[in-house]
């Protein structure tokens, strides 16, 4: 018989602690296939971040450390410099990435480290239980902004792929979704091409993913997608913010 | 080959790191071991390493953990303020057994403090400022020589036992010249031999065997994080006796016994014979390791002795160590300065005979 579906080697053969609905799972899926099919597996190195993805290691089939709460960008920047030629990558979640490790994410986009960085935007704080992020949407309510998200107290959320893409050594920003096949297709492209530019080593990768946390939203895994799609997508518009000319 | 070369303190740290095989650096500036970075920059790209400035001690800590746990051998430097700040990295190396050195050439605090030398961070360094059930292995030279060699040989002991150390040097050796002999450079580990040499590290297992490899410090249960911190600390209790290091001058019919550490066992080595002269005799008990701390050494301390005084920059911290060896058979005195301020040989002198001459 055709086999028309396959569990990708990428992962390890294990359930992963994602809630359902949760993309979490969706973003492992296409790092890891991807490394799959360009035959990296055993060439990748990965930087688990603070957060849900706590142990994406488990789940991802390379070589992996944890990383302290939004440190992944530096450890990510210490791995790659005892191995240039290996794929060196982060995962992070936008508490992890945007707010506790800004420091971190900033200055490993403007060395131009050789390493990529998949980010978790979830609009709020999954491990946690829900709290406010600083990507979560005006009047998006959170534990910690239980009657919606003011401009006046919080400020705006903000938009880190926008604001990587002022680096100069951050040469591919891209930000896609997770909440349709289509969108779903786009984003492992993206993983592709961060990939591809850092074996080129052409300089920092970022790809944004927009996530969903259906338990913390407070949304049926369906509703999740569609809030994803109506709310978030208008805040941050998905495409390509930055790329080399010779990966197009 | 060995080198016998006039050299500042600071300049000598880092290349004896260098000549001990650390082939990744990475710094951030502060007072007073800016020289360190500023050396390594120069020097670790000549000889096959890497420098890195990081954008904060944070950023530095993580990047050395990251390099360490892929298998680099890794130095770091900072002083009082930035290893305060590299605390987080700290409790995670020891619990992910990553192997690192980290220098502090450290200064007066609390908080910003001040750039003159201090001692105060002895509980920083031998009690954990970072979170959790750790250790780290911690020694204080008291000259350029002995930092020199006990860093060149922490780089291939901290390797050894999986775990970071720590030279607990201060600004006051960080800044002055003298003439050291330097040991010969051992070869940096290539990328290639890192599989075979760090089976641990995370290479990318295409690598080697085949087997996937994990640097973690997360266990959500329990119990396999209780077996993990016992797994731990069976490895603090053997380092306890193997890694346990002190000198012990003329302690055992001594009046007064000191203990110093650092720059302040070499001051009081003057204020002893000072007080000789004055007929009386004072011994010291120079703790090289301050993590395991050479309790044991006190057994040494006969019943001629008066007192023991400890002598530190600090407002007191290692006299909870010197009260814990002594265990109560002798008085225990503090004789003491901080701030930045450095005691003289004749203050340190007239200060401990008059205690002496209080409790005779
Ligand atoms: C230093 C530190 N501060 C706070 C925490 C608590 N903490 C754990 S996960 C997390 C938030 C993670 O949220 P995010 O990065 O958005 O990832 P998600 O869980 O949504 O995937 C926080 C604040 C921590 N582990 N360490
Ligand atoms: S809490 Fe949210 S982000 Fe975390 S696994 Fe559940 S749905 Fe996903």
């Amino acid at each position: 018989m055709k086999s028309v579906f396959t569990y990708t080697n990428g992962m390890t053969p294990v359930d992963t602690s994602y809630c359902p609905g949760c993309t979490h799972g969706i973003a492992h899926r296409l790092i890891m296939e991807t490394l799959e099919e360009m035959g990296k597996l055993g060439e990748a190195i990965g930087a688990a971040p603070i957060g849900c993805s706590v142990q994406a290691h488990k789940f991802m089939n390379v070589d992996m450390c944890e990383s302290a709460h939004g440190r992944a960008p530096a450890v990510a920047s210490g791995i790659k410099r005892v191995h240039p030629n290996k794929l060196v990558f982060t995962y992070q979640g936008d508490g992890d990435l945007a707010s506790i490790g800004m420091g971190e994410i900033v200055h490993a986009a403007a060395r131009g480290e050789k390493i990529c960085t998949f980010f978790i935007n979830n609009c709020i704080y999954g491990m946690t239980s829900g709290q406010m992020a600083p990507t979560t949407l005006v009047g998006q309510k959170t534990t910690t902004s239980q009657d919606g998200r003011t401009v006046e107290q919080a400020g705006m959320p903000i938009k880190m792929s926008e604001l990587i893409a002022t680096l100069d050594c951050a040469v591919y920003v891209e930000r896609v979704a997770l909440d349709t096949p289509a969108h779903i297709r786009l984003a492992k492209k993206a993983v592709r091409r961060a990939f591809a530019v850092q074996e080129k080593k052409l300089g920092f990768a970022f790809v944004e993913m927009l996530s969903t946390c259906p338990t913390n939203w407070g949304l049926t895994p369906p509703d999740s997608m569609k809030w994803l799609a109506d709310k978030m997508i208008p805040f941050y518009p998905l495409g390509v913010l930055k790329e080399p000319e010779d990966i197009q | 080959m060995t080198e016998k070369v006039l050299m500042k303190g600071n300049e000598a740290f880092a290349e004896a790191a260098i000549r001990g095989g650390a082939r990744f650096y990475f710094g951030y500036p502060i007072t007073p071991q800016s020289e360190i970075p500023e050396f390594m920059s120069r020097e670790l790209p000549k000889r096959g390493g890497t420098f890195l400035q990081a954008e904060s001690e944070l950023g530095a800590v993580n990047m050395a953990y990251g390099a360490g746990a892929a298998g680099g051998s890794v130095f770091l430097s900072s002083s009082s303020p930035g290893i305060a700040l590299m605390q987080e990295g700290m409790s995670f190396l020891c619990s992910a057994e990553v192997p690192v050195v980290i220098l502090n050439v450290s200064r007066g605090g609390p908080g910003i403090g001040g750039i003159q030398p201090g001692q105060a961070d002895y509980f920083q360094a031998t009690r954990g400022g970072g979170n959790g059930d750790y250790k780290l292995i911690v020694f204080a030279p008291a000259s350029i020589q002995e930092a020199v060699d006990l860093i060149y040989e922490s780089v291939a002991l901290s390797d050894a036992w999986q775990n970071p150390i720590m030279i607990f040097a201060d600004g006051i050796m960080g800044q002055m010249m003298e003439p050291i002999t330097l040991p010969q450079a051992r070869p940096f580990i290539e990328e290639a031999d890192i599989a075979a040499k760090k089976p641990w590290a995370i290479v990318g297992y295409g690598n080697d065997d085949g087997n996937r490899r994990v640097v973690k410090s997360l266990r959500m249960q329990p119990d396999e994080l209780e077996a993990h911190v016992e797994k731990l600390f069976k490895k603090y209790e053997q380092a306890k006796t193997a890694l346990c290091r002190y000198e012990s001058t003329n302690v055992a019919d001594a009046d007064i016994v000191f203990v110093a550490f650092g720059t302040v066992a070499r001051i009081t080595k003057e204020a002893i014979d000072i007080l000789e002269a004055q007929g009386i005799r004072a011994g010291l008990i120079r703790p090289i390791s301050l993590w395991p701390f050479p309790y044991g050494a006190f057994d040494e301390v006969g019943s001629k002795t008066t007192v023991v005084i400890s002598a530190e920059l600090s407002m007191g911290q290692m006299i909870d160590d010197v009260k814990l060896g002594i265990g109560g058979r002798k008085p225990v005195r503090l004789i003491h300065r901080t701030g930045g301020m450095i005691p003289t040989s004749i203050e340190i002198a007239e200060r401990a005979k008059k205690i002496y001459e209080e409790l005779r």
